[in-house]
């Protein structure tokens, strides 16, 4: 596929599709010191070019998997974000219909296979929905998303080596946001540079500028071609930073307020507006335009939510098994 | 009836799903140029290809992943652990995702694979070869257990979990590869979730499944020499578990024994005593009895090994005492 030139209409969409994802992230939490949302919950602030720049590179029928911190890639495929909300807040309405919660989002019909909650379990489940894609002979690319901590996990040597003998048309993307939790990557490992792990296994790898949305896009379109015409994995790692603590319980007693400030100053979504800006491509009535549909959507979001029902207490014996009937043992 | 070894049931079973279903495939380690590390999969590399019989390394986390999202993707792997006991490195593949996906994807993603292997002890192997996991993989809903112990059932039972839209785990032995038995030369299938009553009587009930179901089959045959009738059902699922055929046996024979080659504690025995004591309290003539292996690991002298598992004279010990001929 050609690489796409970044016109005006690109950098509108970016902008308001990573301002409402930081929105609807700002609302979620929210909801969580309301009680509203439960469990764990993991923000994607600061890492929306991550997002923004894949989605653009991607083409119909080409695939996403991802961890826990997967709120809004869905979204950006596609999903409808009230369903996100709903799923949020547990109710019948949300796309796993109350039962993933937070971690586990998940859309068959916009290629979003999850949501994941054990560190590094996604990985080889994205080679092999790119292995199901060779065997059919179909021309797409599967995007497996990781975070830093996950990179010192078995299951990412072991999938890289299949990935490269197989030859799979897949692209490994480390979001590499410094911390795993509240550890830094220099305390887990003797050095910081994490794209030469794909060195040992032959796979061409590189660091990435993870702030900016077409810096993303340029490495993730060199990337995707490759394992589209047939020329196999690529691993990236993507430097970005998350704003927010790993989860809301996290006080973030391992790193400074102006280390968060530093990074803040690269923030994705002001690149994209300097870049509207500069080029005139948006005046300050087109921003406070978007910025009242981001608003309007996100109260949507919490409306539809808010006014859907919890499951019924029979939905925990539902999508389990295909097989009707199953005999579940009750006492 | 044609007779046939139960590695031969094996290959026909799945080289007739492939035949009939282009989605069916085979990975693990020495299935495909080695034809099996128990010659399980005798001659499908060179039916099917490299393609659909792969060669992997010794990675069993990184295969079983790449096989459950090629599930997720539309295709219907067959998994092969050479030994379930390294199945333990790719665990969290199998309980945290296969057995998860559709619950957590509010019924989106079903996950159609089968995972298959020897479980248990294979003779004197050692602790980490000699261990058995269908009370651990059966504890996990998500997911069903068959554990087949006769040519017959394997093949049966296999073709209906390579059909099966839920993930299926099947367990073997090494040291029934090379069982005959007759198997008929044309197709059936075995539904999964049904017991079999492998020997009828009327005096004692013994449950049991898989390779050590022989044991319990040799003590009954000897029983009855001395008048003792023993039913010997064989449970070949034990998730979902047929207890209705268990109770209705034990509603007639008043005695259970349950016969098992697994650690005690959380047992299937176990499950089983604890629903029969439910549902047919007022029949039973006689504590339920279990024999288990040991609850140690499994050691590797012939001695350590013989008091590990449970034998013949054992069997036919308890199996007096439920039915108050110790005289």
């Amino acid at each position: 596929m050609a690489k796409k030139k970044l016109t005006k209409e690109v950098y509108l969409k970016w902008y308001e599709d990573m301002l409402f994802w930081r929105k609807f992230e700002d609302m979620t939490s929210a909801l969580y010191i309301q009680q509203k949302i439960r469990g764990f919950l993991h923000l994607y602030n600061g890492q929306e070019a991550l997002l923004a720049g894949a989605l653009l590179a991607m083409e119909p029928g080409d695939k996403m998997i991802t961890a826990y911190r997967n709120h809004v890639q869905p979204i950006g495929l596609g999903v409808d974000p009230r369903k996100i909300m709903a799923e949020l807040m547990g109710k019948v309405t949300g796309t796993s219909r109350g039962k993933g919660g937070s971690m586990h989002m998940f859309s068959k019909e916009h290629h979003f296979y999850g949501g994941h909650g054990i560190v590094g379990g996604q990985i080889p489940l994205g080679a092999g929905l790119a292995f199901a894609d060779k065997y059919e002979g179909r021309n797409n690319v599967t995007l497996t998303y990781m975070g830093d901590g996950a990179v010192r996990q078995g299951s990412l040597h072991e999938t890289f080596n299949l990935a490269m003998l197989w030859n799979l048309p897949v692209v490994f993307v480390v979001e590499n946001n410094g911390y795993a939790m509240g550890t830094s990557l220099k305390r887990t490992a003797n050095h910081e540079e994490i794209w030469k792990l794909g060195l040992g296994y032959e796979m061409p790898c590189m660091p990435v500028d993870g702030m900016d949305p077409a810096k993303v896009y340029d490495a993730m379109h060199e990337a995707m071609e490759r394992a589209r015409s047939g020329g196999g994995p690529t691993f990236l790692e993507m430097r970005t930073y998350r704003y927010k603590g790993h989860s809301m319980s996290d006080a973030q007693h391992y790193r400074t307020k102006d280390e968060v400030a530093e990074f803040q100053k690269q923030d994705p979504i002001l690149i994209a507006r300097s870049v509207l800006e500069s080029k005139k491509w948006a005046k300050e009535s087109d921003f406070e335009e978007i910025d009242a549909r981001v608003k309007a959507l996100v109260q949507e979001c919490v409306a539809f939510g808010e006014n859907s029902p919890y499951p019924e207490a029979h939905e925990l014996w539902q999508d389990i098994y295909v097989q009707e009937n199953y005999p579940f043992i009750k006492e | 009836m044609r007779i046939i070894q139960y590695r031969e049931a094996v290959a026909e079973a799945m080289s007739e799903e492939m035949r009939r279903d282009e989605n069916v495939y085979l990975m693990g380690e020495e299935v495909a140029e080695y034809n099996g590390a128990y010659k399980a999969s005798k001659g499908m590399l060179d039916e099917f290809g490299p393609k659909r019989v792969l060669d992997t390394p010794i990675a069993e986390l990184g295969f079983a992943g790449i096989a459950v999202g090629s599930a997720m993707n539309g295709l219907r792997p067959i998994v092969e652990f050479m030994t379930w006991n390294f199945s333990l490195v790719a665990i969290d593949q199998i309980i945290s995702n296969a057995a998860k996906m559709r619950q957590m994807s509010g019924g989106q993603f079903t996950i159609p694979i089968v995972f298959r292997g020897p479980t248990a002890s294979a003779g004197q192997l050692g602790a980490t070869h000699s261990q058995a996991f269908e009370s651990w993989y059966a504890n996990c809903p998500g997911l069903k257990v068959v554990v087949p112990s006769t040519p017959y059932d394997l093949k049966g039972l296999l073709k209906s979990a390579i059909r099966d839209d839920d993930p299926v785990l099947i367990m073997e032995s090494e040291q029934m590869y090379g069982d005959k038995g007759e198997v008929p030369e044309e197709e059936y299938l075995i539904p999964i979730g049904v017991a079999d009553i492998k020997r009828p009587g009327t005096d004692v009930t013994i449950v049991s499944f898989g390779k050590i179901i022989k044991v319990a089959l040799a003590a009954a045959e000897q029983l009855a020499e001395e008048g003792i009738s023993c039913e010997v059902i064989d449970l070949r699922t034990v998730r979902p578990i047929d207890y209705d055929t268990v109770i209705e046996s034990v509603k007639k024979t008043n005695r259970l024994v349950c016969v098992e080659e697994a650690w005690p504690l959380g047992s299937i025995s176990t499950e089983i005593a604890y629903m029969v004591q439910k549902r047919a309290f007022d029949y039973l003539d006689a504590p339920v009895r279990r024999l288990t292996t040991a609850d140690t690991p499994a050691a590797y002298a012939p001695t350590l090994m013989e008091a590990f598992l449970p034998s013949v004279d054992q069997v036919k010990s308890v199996v007096r005492e439920v039915a108050y001929q110790n005289a």
